[in-house]
Order: C-alpha cells, then structure tokens, then sequence
C-alpha cells in the first residue's frame, strides 16, 4: 500500500498535476474499477470496446486534469468522462453493424448501484489492510474460501467468521458516516 | 444510501467493482511515459526529416530502430499524427 493511497481525491490530483508518477499510478487504481464497471455494467460494452473506453478515459485524464476546476470533483468529471465515451463507443458500433441489434438501454438503477459501490469501497479502505483483502478476494474476486484459505495461509474454518467480522465492521462504519450531524 | 447495511446489500455492492483485467490498468499506468515518449518522437521527427520519412515508410521499424518501444497507443497516435502534418 502506498503512502499516498490515503490521500483525498483532491490531493492525489494536486500531485498528479506536478507530475509525481506515483500519484498518477494510485489514481489510476483508485478508479480503474469505477471505469470498468461503468463500461460493463453500466452499458454492457463488449470487453474490446470497453478496453478501448477504459484507455481512452485515463488519456483524457491525464492530457486534460489541469483543466479540472474543482479538484474534489474528479470522480463525477470521470464518470461523465466515462459515460460519454461509452455513449461514443455504441454510437460508432451502431454506426458500423447497423444491423445488429442494440440492446443497450440505459438504467438509472446499475449507475445508482455503481455509486453506491464506490461509497461502500471507500468504506473498506478505512477497515485496515487484513479486511480490505479478505472482502475484496470474496465478493470482488470470487474466490472460494478454500483458495482464500490456501492463498492467507488461514483455516478455512475461519474464513466465514471473519468475513462476518469484516462485514460488521464495514457496516458500522457506513452507519456512522450517515448519522446526523 | 441510507438505513439498510444488511449483508445482502453490503456484498451485492462489493461484487460490482471487480478490478479491471491488469494488463489495462498498467497500460493507463504507462501512459505518462508513453506521453513522453510521443513527444520526444514528434519533436525529433519535425527536426529531422529523414527520421520522418523513415516514420512515414515504416513507423513501427523506424521506432524500433531509434530504440523506442512501440506501444500501440503510441504508435497510433503518432500514425494520426503523421497524416494530419
């Protein structure tokens, strides 16, 4: 884990801009997901298509984050970034196949989901580096508990109580970030 | 967002950001140096017009040859480049 993992959005920015390769590298992991499941999830591109969406997001991250105006405001200018490079991308595939049949239709409710994972992701962050991993190889990986156990070096009797552990943890701490002020 | 942090919702969420295939991550890693690189190509094919004719005759050999390593991105773009000048 980098020491600049725990930076804020606008921070990482910040430093992106002076040109510190190692900022840009976190950028580019703490949105990667986010990229990926707004092209898959969100608009169901084909694989090779949203590789080239994905590519082409962070180019235009890069070339164009010094015309960002709010700092703090990466993660929406990304997504609308995203969104419409996707909208370009079944445009141009629309354009090309006119005879396929295009089953994309836009649903508020996979990109609500998206920002709700983001919300909760950011959550996981804040759980310490033991549960982050075991979450992640779980419900992001798919991993069974036998390859978590063999990869850890844990009991896979463990595996299930610790997962609940981290799941309690996770939800305490999404609970207290929404407690009114 | 608000209320139901059950089990279900929690790893439903957690299911939907799946890392990206890493291979693409470390390529939008590489793009700062991949940017570099392309710079310095165009810069050097606009003060040396026998590098651009070899860029324009074989643009993947002509990197090659110069000692760049012709990231497809790159190659691309310089290829764009080299139409549109």
């Amino acid at each position: 884990m980098s020491s600049l993992d725990t930076l804020t959005d606008a921070a990482l920015v910040q430093r992106c801009r002076t040109g510190d390769p190692e900022a840009w590298n976190v950028l580019v992991e703490r949105f990667s997901r986010y990229v990926y499941a707004i092209c898959v999830k969100g608009f169901r591109l084909k694989e090779e298509d949203a590789e080239d969406v994905f590519q082409d997001v962070f180019t235009r991250v890069y070339t164009q984050l010094g015309k960002l105006r709010d700092d703090a405001a990466v993660r929406p200018w990304i997504a609308q970034l995203t969104r419409r490079l996707c909208l370009d991308s079944i445009a141009r595939n629309s354009r090309e196949q006119p005879a396929a049949e295009q089953d994309f239709e836009e649903s508020g409710d996979d990109f609500a989901e998206i920002e709700e994972a983001f919300a909760v992701r950011q959550a996981v962050t804040t759980l310490g580096d033991a549960c982050q991993d075991i979450l992640d190889r779980f419900f992001a990986q798919d991993q069974s508990y036998r390859t978590i156990s063999a990869e850890l070096d844990l009991p896979a009797g463990t595996i299930a109580s610790r997962i609940a552990r981290c799941l309690r943890k996770l939800r305490e701490e999404l609970e207290g970030r929404n407690e009114p002020s | 967002m608000s209320g139901i942090y059950d089990e279900e919702f929690l790893g439903q969420r957690l299911r939907i950001l799946r890392p990206a295939p890493r291979g693409w991550v470390r390529a939008a890693q590489e793009l700062p140096e991949a940017r570099r690189s392309l710079d310095e190509i165009v810069a050097r094919a606009e003060a040396d017009l026998a590098f651009r004719a070899a860029l324009i005759a074989d643009l993947e050999d002509a990197l090659a040859q110069a000692g760049y390593e012709p990231n497809l991105r790159v190659v691309d773009e310089l290829r764009r480049h080299l139409a549109d000048t």
